[in-house]
């Protein structure tokens, strides 16, 4: 028998929305489940290391509302990777939380599976001395440091902790940090259907219909596995799979579209083969599977690096613009010079010009044109937030009034958009861990709790 | 020609928080292999263009099933340490636009 597994995938991340229209002809084709993801590192190290979520609470119960309500209605699972955006322990609860809501709302209960992802500090430790940690392309060498440091690690759990959730029995499996393509897959490796090919096409369907084109990371995408291949089809009919979206899709956020690795493997694409079935889909055929050896996962952590302060103003002085650099130079000497009793080290203070290289940085290449505005952020990170008030105060206040060489516009240097001008931005935080570790078991790191929640009945 | 003219996409992103990746994507497959056989897009065009060293292009790939050329780099720092400008990486891709492909 030529059996077959359909996953629903509603948005490409968990509260960035999605039309009912398309849901609704996602689950007009009987799917097997219905999968999310609901996390990335892109947002930055901030809301890893802080333990909130850089989603928005009311647009992911909207989410989830929607998706178990159609779940328990059609008995089919629900999987969400990655809860909370990070997946460590605060975001999987918060993730949790509104699940409890939207049952109660629903008036409904549910067996809720929750995967935890938390790698504690001593065992990180423990693999770092077994020679089990290895860096991730040019991250720097772990240290101990760097794991004592960070708020959080967690790991990306591969299908394996899934799917042992579903054999539970879990109508609701909530993960913490999960590579993207794991609650995907899970339900057709589940089945019996190619590893290879559920994994690749998880990983198409983590982004919904950004695949797609017009693409979109608020659209639905319904993916059909069989044994020979998967198909893929944008559930808006404003939107079709094409041979190039999809193929496309695989450079997306990639080093190599070649080789993608994950836990326990590398996926291989040389031998791909994308066909267009008709207008709307594309079947992918030939992916491979590389396993690794020994089975690797994911860590990632997060450190505080101080506190942020601030100020925000532009400048339209065409004489001040031309010897912007040096003025720059000038205050910053002035703020050391006047805060002798301030270690330098404890401080860093930041001068962006937008206009000039705000963008890019050093990697700027266009240097010559003479802009007729820029827009400029003082930042100071320092050990305390008081420290970097004080300091991002005092040197906005000395480039206000710098005396530069034949200045005309004597009565201030800066023009500000805000008052107040300066603005405590709070904790700071930087990628610390972003390293592979090498596990005996696949499943043992991530602990599984079942249990009934929403409406007692 | 310019790049901008010939690729229907020219995007960057990070590839997680320590590299940055650039997609160059056409329509046809004629297009795809003229900027190909140009080597504009080669590591050390790139590193010189980036003003980067070339060790820090970390790969190359031109792949045909989606008629792109994708090239990565080591991220100046990692995404969102201090002197971040572009926590995902998404407007690094500008100074591609320009680049002149020969006939």
């Amino acid at each position: 028998m030529n059996h077959s597994i359909s996953i629903l995938s509603p948005t490409a991340i968990l509260g960035y929305g999605f039309p009912e229209s398309s849901f609704e002809a996602g689950l007009a084709r009987n799917p097997d489940a219905i999968a999310v993801d609901a996390g990335s590192t892109d947002p930055g190290p901030y809301y890893l290391g802080s333990g909130e979520s850089f989603t928005n609470r009311e647009a992911v119960k909207r989410d989830l509302t929607l998706m178990i309500k159609a779940g328990l209605e059609r008995d089919i699972p629900v999987l969400i990777g990655t809860a909370g955006g990070s997946g460590a322990r605060p975001h999987l609860q918060w993730c949790l939380e509104v699940i409890d809501e939207v049952l109660c709302d629903l008036n409904r209960s549910a067996r809720v599976a929750e995967i935890a992802s938390d790698q504690d500090q001593d065992s990180v430790i423990n693999a770092l001395h077994a020679g089990r940690i290895s860096a991730l392309g040019p991250a720097p060498h772990l240290t101990e440091d760097a794991i004592t440091n960070s708020t959080y690690i967690v790991a990306q759990m591969g299908v394996e902790p899934v799917i042992e959730a579903l054999e539970h029995g879990a109508q609701i499996v909530v993960t913490g940090r999960c590579y993207d393509p794991a609650v995907f897959a899970a339900v057709p490796i589940r089945a019996g259907l190619s590893e290879a090919l559920s994994l690749h096409m998880g990983k198409i369907l983590e982004c919904a219909a950004i695949a797609a084109v017009p693409g979109s990371g608020s659209d639905c995408m319904l993916g059909v596995l069989d044994e020979g291949g998967f198909t893929l089809e944008a559930l808006s009919p404003e939107r079709q799979c094409t041979v190039t979206s999809v193929a496309a899709h695989t450079l997306y956020e990639k080093t190599d579209p070649r080789f993608l690795p994950g836990p326990g493997g590398v996926l291989d694409l040389t031998a791909c083969h994308f066909e267009q079935l008709d207008e709307r889909r594309v079947r992918v055929t030939g992916t491979q599977l590389q396993k690794s050896d020994r089975y690797t996962i994911k860590l990632e952590g997060a450190q505080p690096v101080g506190f942020r302060t601030i100020s925000i103003a532009g400048i339209r002085a065409p004489d001040l613009i031309q010897q912007l650099d040096e003025v720059l130079l000038a205050v910053r000497g002035r703020v050391f010079t006047n805060f002798q009793s301030i270690d330098q080290a404890e401080v860093q203070l930041l001068f962006r010009v937008y206009g000039k290289d705000g963008v890019m940085g050093e990697l700027e290449p266009c240097r010559e044109q003479l802009p007729h505005e820029v827009g400029l952020v003082i930042e100071v990170v320092a050990k305390t937030q008081s420290l970097a008030d004080t300091v991002c105060s005092f040197a906005r206040s000395t480039l206000l009034h710098f005396g530069y060489p034949g200045r005309q516009s004597t009565a201030g240097n800066l023009a500000f958009p805000y008052s107040p001008s300066d603005i405590s931005h709070g904790v700071v935080y930087e990628f610390s861990v972003y390293h592979l570790m090498t596990v005996d078991d696949p499943k043992s790191p991530f602990p599984i709790q079942i249990k009934v929640r929403g409406v007692s009945r | 020609m310019k790049l901008s003219d010939l690729a229907t996409v020219i995007r960057s992103k990070n590839a997680g928080p320590f590299e940055l990746t650039f997609d160059v994507l056409f329509a046809t497959h004629d297009d795809f292999e003229r900027v190909v056989r140009s080597e504009v897009l080669s590591a050390a065009k790139f590193a010189e263009l980036f003003q980067i060293s070339l060790s820090d292009v970390i790969s190359v790939v031109e792949f045909e099933p989606a008629l792109a050329i994708k090239v990565t780099i080591k991220r100046s720092r990692s995404s969102g340490a201090f002197g971040e400008t572009d926590v995902y990486g998404a407007q690094q891709h500008a100074p591609l636009l320009s680049l002149e492909i020969p006939d």
